[in-house]
């Protein structure tokens, strides 16, 4: 011992001294034991489940449409509220409004507004003609027009584009081969059809219509045009509701019977009590031709103008703004078409509070549900909103075996008595507490089990937000993929055929609502009776 | 102090402490590195208290986020190899308590502070990342690394 001693000295290390030192060397074996067989069980349990379930694991890349070739000359008909968001989406922002941004910016990391509208894609596309019956949006339409550089007031600026005081005059124009229609409800039929006449291709906001005859009328005239029509449903270009498709195609959710759709707002914004321009008058406002289509004329209101969709006048509340876009999510996973039957009801329960209004109460309801009904599918659709109250329901596909939750990302959860999964609920592979498949867009693992925090921030839209450029506008995508359509000759994802299903499924529960009746879809006839 | 001075119990004590947060580091660690959606963006998002412009505007820049979480993902690993083994234990214990006291910051347990990420505990003012923080101080202040651990070889002429 002692020799072996002298022998470790002179090497200027001993067997105590190895043994001290390298004492805790074998916890890293430990560790790396205990890491390679938790990472083998949860890549097991989520592998062994994918399998189960046949969802195909990649992630999907965000459909790049393409925009070269000609430049396409857009008329922007309506420059409200939606009629700029769409213009933001097609690139033109006014100088102004890029200013306030970057101030924003300034003072504050986490406003990527600017930023955001700098990285999206030029679309390739010129803006020749503006209509608006306000003068001072009219205007702003202009000037957004002009910012070709997409910056403030100093930036590089366009030849204004011409202003037409008719729609009309805007479809005649030689040097306009497209139109977004971003008017209130009440003009859209008769403007789509003038357009599709006239030749140019049409981006209409939704609700597509207020009346079935105006629907079936768009069809026709659309039909008859060569012209590429897309109806305003941004949802399509969703990624999730593309994985969510797949998951009903193979059949996760086994027999659906029960799907429930909502909309829960609780602002005055949120309830359509717009701002009341100051300047609105009757000099700066063509108030004879917004009513040109009501049957029913009425005087100058500030507070119809821009409150239209309060009226029936005008619009169709609940039904053609908010049920619409519910209802063409799900159309988009399900394929299921017009309901053989609508009921709907509700009522005026909170905005008819003096501080709600100016002049008149409104007409259309803010608290209102309807059901629809799918015998041939064995489904109901259920509609739930109230717009005094935001608390957040969700989208629910339910079949017997699971429920699927559907926001910007996916979760299906198993139910806990049904029949195709209740070996693996039996034998510990399926919990039903826990999601058994989980989408999240730009999630790089898409069968990985889901951390609970990682789940939380995508929940609230947090997660992946702001990483490597992928948040995206789906506006921007939806009129993107239009534009696309026009050059290369093909109808976008929210064609005629989705929209007519769209308008007619609406205009039904308007009606249940307004005649307080049960009302069917004759599919044979194709009428609505 | 120094380690030779230390009973056998107190010296094993304290590498045992040392090991147990070095382990700790070192799968907070290597669970990022196995994970490829992970970003600190959320935690940082989810920040309040004194500094919380400071982590805002960290997850805000997405070139400086790609930094952030590369250093703490291989500070993380390097940390708790370096306090398991013993190896560059001084380094590694300042650069975790660093680590720690931000992870405090931009989490600080304050009256009225609600955040998105679920707590397992109840904490005021205190919470577990302090604690392991101030752990980190004693096992700095009471080195063991001189005779447990491969410091022993590094810094061979401060051994006792």
């Amino acid at each position: 011992m002692s020799e072996q001693n002298q022998t470790g000295k002179e090497n200027g290390m001993n067997r105590r001294d190895l043994l001290k030192g390298f004492a805790t060397l074998p916890v890293i074996g430990a560790f790396a034991y205990g890491a390679w067989r938790k990472r083998r069980q949860d890549h097991l349990r989520s592998h062994r489940l994918a399998r189960e379930l046949n969802m195909s694991t990649g992630d999907l890349e965000y459909t790049r449409y393409a925009h070269d070739g000609d430049v396409i000359r857009l008329g922007i008909i309506g420059y409200g509220i939606r009629g700029t968001q769409l213009m933001k989406a097609a690139g033109f922002v006014q100088p102004e409004t890029i200013l306030e941004w970057k101030d924003a910016a300034a003072k504050d990391s986490r406003d990527h507004r600017y930023e955001d509208f700098l990285g999206q894609d030029d679309l390739n596309v010129v803006v020749n003609g503006v209509c608006d019956l306000f003068d001072v949006h009219a205007e702003r339409a202009l000037a957004a027009a002009s910012n070709v550089g997409r910056e403030g007031p100093d930036g590089t600026m366009e030849k204004p584009a011409k202003r037409y005081r008719n729609y009309r005059e805007l479809l005649a124009a030689k040097d306009i081969d497209a139109v977004i229609i971003a008017t209130p409800d009440h003009w859209h039929a008769r403007m789509a059809i003038d357009a599709a006449r006239a030749g140019k291709h049409i981006y209409v906001e939704k609700g597509l219509a207020r009346r079935v005859e105006e629907v079936f009328a768009i069809r026709d005239a659309v039909r008859e045009s060569n012209v590429i029509f897309q109806l305003g449903h941004q949802g399509r270009q969703t990624e999730s509701y593309i994985k969510a498709r797949e998951a009903v195609e193979k059949n996760l959710l086994g027999p659906i019977n029960l799907i429930e759709v909502c909309t829960n707002r609780n602002t005055p914004n949120g309830a359509w009590v717009y701002d009341i321009h100051p300047d609105a008058n009757s000099r700066s406002v063509d108030w004879n031709q917004f009513e040109e289509p009501c049957e029913v004329k009425h005087p100058f209101s500030a507070e119809r103008f821009f409150r239209w969709r309060c009226w029936w006048d005008y619009g169709t509340g609940l039904s053609g703004d908010l049920l619409t876009h519910e209802y063409d999510a799900i159309n988009q996973i399900l394929g299921m078409g017009i309901p053989e039957s609508a009921v709907s009801s509700g009522g005026v329960y909170f905005y008819e509070r003096p501080e709600h209004y100016v002049n008149e109460v409104r007409e259309v309801p803010d608290v209102w549900n309807a059901t629809f009904e799918y015998p041939r599918l064995n489904l109901s659709l259920l509609y739930s909103a109230t717009l005094a109250n935001n608390r957040d329901r969700g989208k629910v596909i339910m079949g017997h075996d699971a429920s699927m939750e559907l926001g910007n990302s996916i979760r299906i959860y198993a139910c806990q008595e049904s029949t195709r999964y209740k070996e693996q609920i039996a034998n510990g592979l399926i919990r039903t507490d826990l999601p058994i498949y989980t989408y999240i867009p730009g999630r790089k693992n898409v069968d990985a089990v889901t951390t609970p925090t990682e789940q939380y921030f995508a929940d609230r839209g947090l997660l992946y937000t702001y990483r490597g450029g992928r948040r995206m506008d789906t506006t921007h995508l939806h009129i993107a993929e239009w534009l696309e359509g026009i050059r290369q000759g093909k109808q976008p994802s929210c064609n005629i055929d989705q929209a007519f299903e769209e308008g007619i499924t609406a205009a039904m529960a308007t009606i249940a609502y307004r005649e307080d009746r049960k009302v069917f879809w004759d599919s044979e006839k194709q009428q609505v009776v | 102090m120094k380690s030779d001075q230390f009973s056998p119990w107190q010296l094993w004590s304290l590498v045992i402490l040392r090991v147990a947060i070095g382990w700790h580091f070192l799968y907070e660690g290597i669970s990022k590195l196995l994970n490829p959606d992970w970003s600190s963006l959320g935690y940082l998002m989810d920040s309040e208290g004194w500094l919380e412009g400071i982590f805002l505007s960290m997850a805000g820049n997405s070139a400086l986020l790609n930094v952030i979480d590369f250093l703490n993902m291989w500070g993380l690993i390097l940390i708790g190899a370096g306090l398991i083994l013993g190896m560059f234990t001084r380094p590694a214990a300042i650069a975790g308590m660093v680590l720690l006291a931000f992870y405090y910051l931009s989490h600080p347990p304050l009256i009225g502070a609600t955040y998105v990420i679920p707590s397992e505990g109840n904490y005021l003012w205190v919470n577990k990342n302090l604690i392991e923080l101030l752990t980190l101080w004693v096992i700095l202040l009471f080195p063991t690394w001189n005779t447990v651990g491969i410091d022993r070889f590094i810094f061979k002429k401060y051994r006792i």
